[in-house]
């Protein structure tokens, strides 16, 4: 595996495998794709904090920093990344430690994000190497900046299919004071789906809302009294149920695991659907027919499935959903969801412009 | 004569007016072309008033068949295409070339579908950015992004632009709060991208669409993340007699780990000349912050007594909670009349640019000394929480020479900014204003990608003439010999 480390060197072989038309395989700390070693290229070199200013809320890092230094450093500050990027090592049962760049070129979000938002909505710039082996710099450090075309978010969740990230500028944001979560036994995806539009529709700020085996979850965080506050008044309009309250500890234990999908750790198939929160339901019926489990997150716009169904069957079960084959079954790449034709020769075009080789992570995107 | 260039018009698009103005007219309504030049004045520029330049015709359609419709001829016949919404741009981002047709989206302002249960509005993009809200408030929910020109902006346009608000430190710019767009590109063909899924099948189109500028093609429906709507809300506000200490506090503020709706700063300046025109009662300070937050009675009283902490310990000269919604609107009084108010004192120019905001009180003291150096008076009133300043250039468009003077002020502060580590723009784009400083912030590989993403869209470049890239950078592309 290659590891160059420093960005002109890294800038350098990128334009090497440009004239020859050689692919390259793109990883951080490689927890997601089992790639050819021999054209393998990694970012874990480029490692470290370029400046963290608490003040200013802002983090800028070099891609092949690991998640778990960033992480500590924040909450050494009581700051967090708030969309809390999902650790994939126990469902892909890989080893390395996932990097900055890893969760931004696949925008990587957890739980959080029915309230935060994704990892692209906190990234505020970025340095890549394109496919010619071009350094670009996009974007910056502010919070605000609307100048020029916004080729970070582009490269957000393009899976190294554009270029190759080297720096990011992320924005962080305080921890929250306290947390607790009320778990709703008993219920199924329908009733769950209900109960969270009902949770997500209230200003009281749920940060997390998901459900597996039965039991719904809904995470409240704040100021202490705010969650004391919060607990009550959703207590009361939810009053159909009554749920179990799990403290701060339990809490982050509990969240840390669905952030991970740990109940679906280890081997068969796994699929990461996206739906329209109110389709999960039936979505989930379809996909329990065909055998395996399901469990929802992000009030039941994010469906994973873990079960024997072909992906001809997933697909349409998932129906106006989008469903990626996250974890095949044996050494498979993950399979993407197809684009609509229209779309996808919008991407085409974008991939012949940053990629004028096709040398990045080949064909790993199309469906 | 003001000093931003614009590229020679192309007689011969000029010369063919009437077969433009033919095939428009027989693909759509009868009032949806407009070709008479006393009419076509109406469309002559944006709130960049500086700059003024009738189209060739305006195309107001009320579909998006229809909009495709008129693409697809001036596609075909050649013609450069300026995208516009209310033109409140304050870049220039709307301005005309002679040789354009100007399209407008403001005809398509149906509400498609509200969805409270999926926390998602789906629109046509003439819809004011006010009028999304209005809608919603029944329901307890609300569109975030609020930019000052609301009530008159589309959505078309504020996505264009990536539009921001008052509140964004907290909600968020217009990128955030967008999940789907319905499109006309360059060669009339519809697209849809996103929608209310939680993310995309590929790559994040929607990303580079937003904040493109028209550049890429013509929004015509969009769907948008609504929130419920707070509890409550309220503001405060505190004097200090050094913009120094006032930067610190927002700072301190943003490291409590609290996280306020709102942070706006005005300065000295700024706030003489809104106690002269809505006599808001603010005190006769260096610099005063309105700070909002927001939740139930409670949450609000223990985020306000935990900011007045912060504020003491750097003795402020006022300090002053609001109680109720009366003091709420006198506090936000004076901040919502600044621009009427600094319009009062004569022409002024609008900067946007963002710094860091530890860089603050280092900006605002070079930004005085500049003030000095180019003899013209500045005011400050900004979004102090998210850096995004507002310098205001005071000038007299009477006297010859001023604009330009006035303009030259503003290219110095905005490289101010770019050096500090900041931006040319925060939220209001870089339209034709800020087109030919693109290159203070970008080095020419970074600009060049840009110009290859254009192509790739729109590989004859008629969307949106003359924008975004320097004249002399985008020339190759412009003219068809790049690469
Ligand atoms: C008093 C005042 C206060 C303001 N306050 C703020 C503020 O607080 N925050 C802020 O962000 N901005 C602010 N602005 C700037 C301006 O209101 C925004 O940029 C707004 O989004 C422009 O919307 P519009 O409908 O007027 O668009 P226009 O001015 O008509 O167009 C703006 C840009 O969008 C493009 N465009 C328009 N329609 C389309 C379409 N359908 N498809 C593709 N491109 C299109 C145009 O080509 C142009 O480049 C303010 C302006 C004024 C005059």
């Amino acid at each position: 595996m290659m590891a160059p480390a420093s960005e002109a060197e890294l800038a350098a072989l990128v334009a090497d495998h440009h004239g020859r038309a050689a692919p390259l395989w793109l990883a951080g700390g490689g927890t997601r794709l089992r790639l050819p070693q021999a054209a393998a290229l990694s970012t874990r070199a480029l490692s470290g904090v370029v400046t963290y200013e608490p003040g200013e809320l802002t983090l800028i890092a070099r891609a092949g920093t690991p998640v778990a230094e960033i992480e500590a450093l924040l909450a050494s500050q009581g700051q967090a990344l708030a969309f809390e990027p999902m650790d994939h090592r126990a469902i892909l049962g890989t080893t390395g430690a996932p990097t900055v760049g890893g969760v931004v070129a696949a925008n990587v979000s957890g739980p959080r994000r029915v309230l935060a938002g994704a990892c692209r909505d906190h990234l505020l710039g970025v340095r890549f190497v394109d496919g010619r082996g071009r350094v670009i710099r996009n974007g910056g450090r502010v919070m605000k900046n609307v100048t020029g075309m916004d080729l970070g978010r582009l490269v957000a969740g393009s899976f190294g299919t554009l270029a190759v990230l080297t720096e990011v500028a992320l924005k962080t944001l305080p921890l929250p004071e306290a947390q607790e979560t009320l778990a709703f036994p008993g219920l199924d995806a329908a009733q769950a789906v209900a109960l969270f539009s009902a949770a997500l529709a209230t200003p009281f700020e749920v940060s997390g809302a998901a459900f597996h085996a039965g039991t719904a979850w809904l995470r409240i965080e704040g100021l202490a009294a705010q969650v004391a506050y919060r607990r009550a008044r959703l207590t009361a309009l939810l009053r159909d149920h009554t749920p179990e309250v799990l403290d701060a500890a339990a809490s982050r234990a509990l969240w840390q695991g669905l952030r991970d999908v740990a109940h679906f750790a280890g081997e068969g198939a796994l699929w990461r659907i996206l739906v329209k929160p109110t389709d999960a339901p039936a979505t989930a019926a379809a996909l329990a027919r065909l055998g395996g489990n399901a469990s929802l997150d992000w009030g039941g716009g994010l469906i994973w499935y873990r079960g024997p169904g072909e992906p001809a069957q997933v697909r349409q079960a998932a129906g106006a959903g989008l469903a990626m084959l996250l974890r095949p079954s044996g050494d498979a790449p993950p399979l993407f969801p197809a684009e609509p034709p229209g779309v996808a020769a919008i991407s085409a075009a974008l991939r012949r412009t940053f990629d004028p080789a096709g040398i990045l992570n080949p064909g790993l995107m199309e469906g | 004569m003001s000093t931003i260039q614009m590229p020679v018009p192309d007689a011969g698009i000029i010369a063919q007016k009437p077969q433009i103005v033919a095939a428009l007219q027989a693909v759509l309504p009868a009032d949806a072309v407009i070709s008479d030049p006393a009419e076509t004045r109406a469309y002559e520029c944006d709130a960049l008033t500086a700059y003024r330049c009738p189209p060739l015709a305006v195309v107001l359609p009320r579909t998006t068949e229809e909009v495709a419709a008129a693409m697809r001829i001036c596609h075909d016949m050649g013609v450069p295409v300026v995208p516009r919404g209310a033109g409140t741009s304050l870049a220039g981002g709307a301005l005309p070339t002679a040789d354009s047709v100007v399209i407008a989206t403001l005809r398509l302002r149906e509400v498609l579908e509200i969805d409270t249960s999926n926390r998602f509005v789906r629109v046509q993009t003439g819809v004011t950015n006010l009028s999304v809200s209005g809608e919603l408030a029944p329901l307890g929910f609300f569109y975030a992004p609020d930019p000052s020109s609301q009530l008159a902006c589309t959505i078309a346009g504020n996505i264009a632009m990536n539009s921001g608000g008052a509140h964004c430190l907290k909600y968020g710019v217009t990128t955030n709060n967008l999940l789907g767009v319905r499109m006309v590109l360059a060669s009339g063909e519809i697209v849809e991208i996103g929608g209310p899924l939680p993310g995309a099948a590929g790559l994040d189109l929607l990303g580079l669409i937003c904040g493109s500028e028209g550049q890429l093609g013509i929004v015509t429906e969009a769907t948008l993340r609504i929130l419920p709507r707070p509890e409550g809300a309220r503001p405060m506000l505190i004097g200090f007699d050094s913009a120094e200490v006032a930067g610190e506090c927002v700072a301190r503020i943003i490291r409590s780990g609290l996280l306020p709706v709102a942070i706006e700063y005005m300065d000295d300046v700024c706030l003489r000349a809104v106690e002269g025109f809505a006599r808001a009662g603010y005190p006769d300070c260096a610099a005063v912050l309105i700070v909002e937050v927001e939740g139930s009675e409670a949450e609000i009283a223990e985020q306000t007594e935990r900011i007045r902490a912060i504020a003491a310990a750097l003795h402020p000269v006022e300090f002053r909670s609001s109680r109720n919604d009366d003091e709420s609107l006198a506090i936000w009084k004076g901040r919502k009349s600044a621009f009427g108010a600094m319009g009062r004192l004569g022409d002024y120019l609008c900067l946007d640019g963002t710094v860091p905001v530890s860089k603050l009180p280092f900006t605002l003291r070079r930004i005085g000394e500049l003030s000095r150096e180019h003899g013209l008076e500045v005011a400050n009133v900004f979004h102090a929480g998210d850096g995004n300043m507002h310098p205001l250039i005071l000038f007299d468009a009477n006297k010859p020479g001023d604009l330009e003077r006035a303009e030259a002020f503003g290219r110095d502060i905005l490289r101010l900014c770019v050096e500090v580590g900041g931006c040319l723009t925060g939220e209001h784009g870089v339209g034709i204003e800020k087109r030919d400083l693109m290159s203070a912030q970008y080095g020419p590989d970074d600009m060049a990608i840009q110009m290859e993403v254009k192509s790739a869209l729109d590989p004859r470049w008629l969307l949106n003439p003359a924008k975004v890239f320097p004249l002399d950078a985008s020339q190759p592309w412009r003219e068809g010999t790049a690469r």
